[in-house]
């Protein structure tokens, strides 16, 4: 069954993703935090330490730390390591940039959204979601 | 997107459309997809940019900047480079792949050619480069842009790579975030009341207080009451902790930053901002986990992230008092080739080098392989690098006052002072 998620998020980088969810308990930094070659988190300081999100929905609170985030996600893309999308608590430009920067150069789409209110509960809680180039998400 | 219209002048639109030129053409796209997710509803000219892309991290950094050079991009405004992959005054200790060095030295020949300055550090405001009072900016590397707030009262907004470049080149940056006044106001106030003197007196109280606030603010700007006045140092260390472990890009100090006076200038009179009253168990939970191990034999020593400032080295050879370290211990201080030029001015090059110590410039040693093979654990008295370097270079670490440090490189040995974490 697909049910809709009640409010839309509020779009980053536009683009169509379908994945498992893999959800962050803490804020991460690409920089420092995200190893692109493997597409794990490699912080190991943080809980999900060693947790492959690669192609699944990344579902974090936050983005924190370094500025060269933007670099180390755009070479997670180039890579095809990177995650399907991440869905992020709050804005972050710093991974839009990498996002942004992915497509322009090579053409390869990595949507980024910021959920609101209950919708961050409501794909915490899915297997998998699909999410829209309009903003549209949906619990599979 | 938050639905806000961009209004760009004639001349943005004309770098948008590409009739200035395919380099600007792509630079205006960047920034524009850029103003968008910020929700800026125009642009605002900058006077200077600090680049941090200029540091290797794969194949798309390099497409990225080899792309603006084809397509004949120049900065427009004085432009300074952060810190890359390579020391260029010390290659031989480079330890990574001869194709790591190739990238990483092509990289920063192309942000030299589109006419950044090689300054190659993260702490350009040791070296001249600090913006005014109110003066906008586009600044990347997380240090250096809560430094260009905090302290010197400077306007750039949290850039990462790409944006910064595009910034320099098109002179351009989206009017949002810490650019505007509404966004600087503090609207998380930390209290140290509770904290005694000893505390308050503590060398290492900005790195832990850095750390515990950072983590603590999310998207608030943090300001914090009842800290005795801080020196750049102090406030150097606090922007770096705070901005590593989490998104701080600008942070008030009332008494010591330019826009803190005061609480009430501070908080721009926002209506009871929360407050948290810091305790000393909070901070001991934030230095318990800054160190990744307590007794342990000694490896190396590292000092120096930001890069380390002439009055650091001050104090660091006030330290050693003209002894020599350990023959075991490999003892490295990161630092900007500007800060060695200065060093040899002073005639206190000789003294590092007789000391031991090995100076690593252009980079930093968390982010490039060039420390040699060691046997132990790392200390350090910077909490950034005790924060990245586990990751980074899978080492364990203990973070430690200077002259601790200094001790322990000396005795060959962890030894740690009282400390009241």
């Amino acid at each position: 069954m697909v049910t809709a998620i009640g409010t839309p998020p509020d779009i980053l980088v536009a683009g169509a993703a379908v994945g498992q969810v893999a959800v962050l308990d803490e804020p991460l930094s690409f920089w420092g935090g995200f190893d692109a070659r493997s597409g794990t988190i490699s912080d190991r300081r943080h809980p999900q330490f060693g947790l492959l999100v690669s192609k699944r929905v990344l579902l974090m609170p936050a983005a924190r730390g370094s500025s060269s985030s933007s670099s180390v996600l755009a070479e997670s893309i180039r890579l095809r390591t990177a995650p399907a999308a991440i869905l992020l608590g709050l804005p972050d430009e710093i991974l839009a940039l990498g996002a942004i920067v992915a497509e322009e150069l090579y053409g390869l789409v990595m949507p980024i959204a910021v959920l609101t209110g209950a919708a961050w509960n409501e794909v915490a809680a899915a297997e998998s979601v699909e999410l829209r180039p309009s903003g549209e998400l949906f619990v599979l | 997107m938050t639905g806000v219209v961009l209004d760009l002048t004639a001349d943005d639109a004309a770098m948008l459309d590409g009739s200035r030129g395919p380099a600007l053409g792509f630079a205006m796209r960047i920034i524009t997809r850029t103003a968008a997710v910020m929700g800026a509803d125009q642009l605002l000219s900058i006077s200077g940019a600090h680049i941090d892309s200029c540091l290797f991290h794969g194949q798309a950094g390099l497409d990225f900047a080899a792309r603006l050079v084809s397509d004949g991009a120049a900065v427009r405004v004085p432009t300074t480079l952060n810190v890359a992959s390579l020391d260029l005054l010390h290659p031989n200790l480079f330890r990574g792949s001869q194709e790591a060095a190739k990238s990483a030295r092509q990289l920063m020949q192309h942000y030299q050619s589109m006419g950044c300055k090689p300054t190659w550090t993260c702490a350009p405001y040791q070296e001249g480069v600090r913006p005014g009072i109110g003066q906008h900016v586009a600044w990347a590397e997380s240090n250096a842009v809560v430094f260009a707030n905090s302290v010197l009262g400077a306007r750039t907004h949290r850039y990462g790579d790409f944006i910064d470049i595009c910034a320099a080149i098109t002179g351009r940056a989206p009017a949002a975030g810490l650019h505007l006044d509404q966004n600087r106001y503090g609207n998380l106030v930390f209290d140290l009341a509770g904290l005694d003197d000893a505390v308050l007196a503590n060398e290492m109280l900005p790195s832990v207080l850095g750390l515990y606030i950072g983590a603590r603010s999310g998207s608030h700007v943090p300001v914090v009451v009842g800290m005795p006045e801080m020196g750049e140092d102090q406030l150097k260390e606090l922007g770096a902790t705070a901005a590593s472990s989490g998104s701080v890009g600008m942070f008030h100090v009332v008494g010591s930053t330019p826009e803190a006076p005061t609480l009430a200038q501070a908080t721009g009179g926002t209506r009871s901002p929360e407050v948290v009253l810091v305790e000393l168990a909070d901070l001991r939970q934030a230095w318990g986990l800054l160190s990744t191990v307590s007794h342990h034999k000694l490896g190396a020593v590292s000092l120096g992230a930001p890069h380390y400032s002439v009055s650091q080295f001050a104090k660091l050879l006030a330290l050693l008092d003209q002894r020599r370290i350990n023959r075991n211990v490999s003892f490295y201080v990161n630092t900007s080739r500007a800060v060695v030029a200065e060093l040899e001015l002073r005639g206190w090059l000789n003294q590092i080098e007789k000391a031991g110590i090995q100076l690593v410039t252009d980079t930093c040693t968390y982010i490039t392989p060039v420390m040699a093979p060691f046997d132990g654990a790392v200390m350090t008295d910077s909490a950034k690098w005790a924060y990245y370097a586990p990751s980074n270079l899978g080492v364990d670490v203990v973070l430690a006052a200077t002259e601790d440090c200094v001790t322990s490189a000396r005795a060959g040995r962890i030894v740690r002072g009282e400390t009241p974490w």
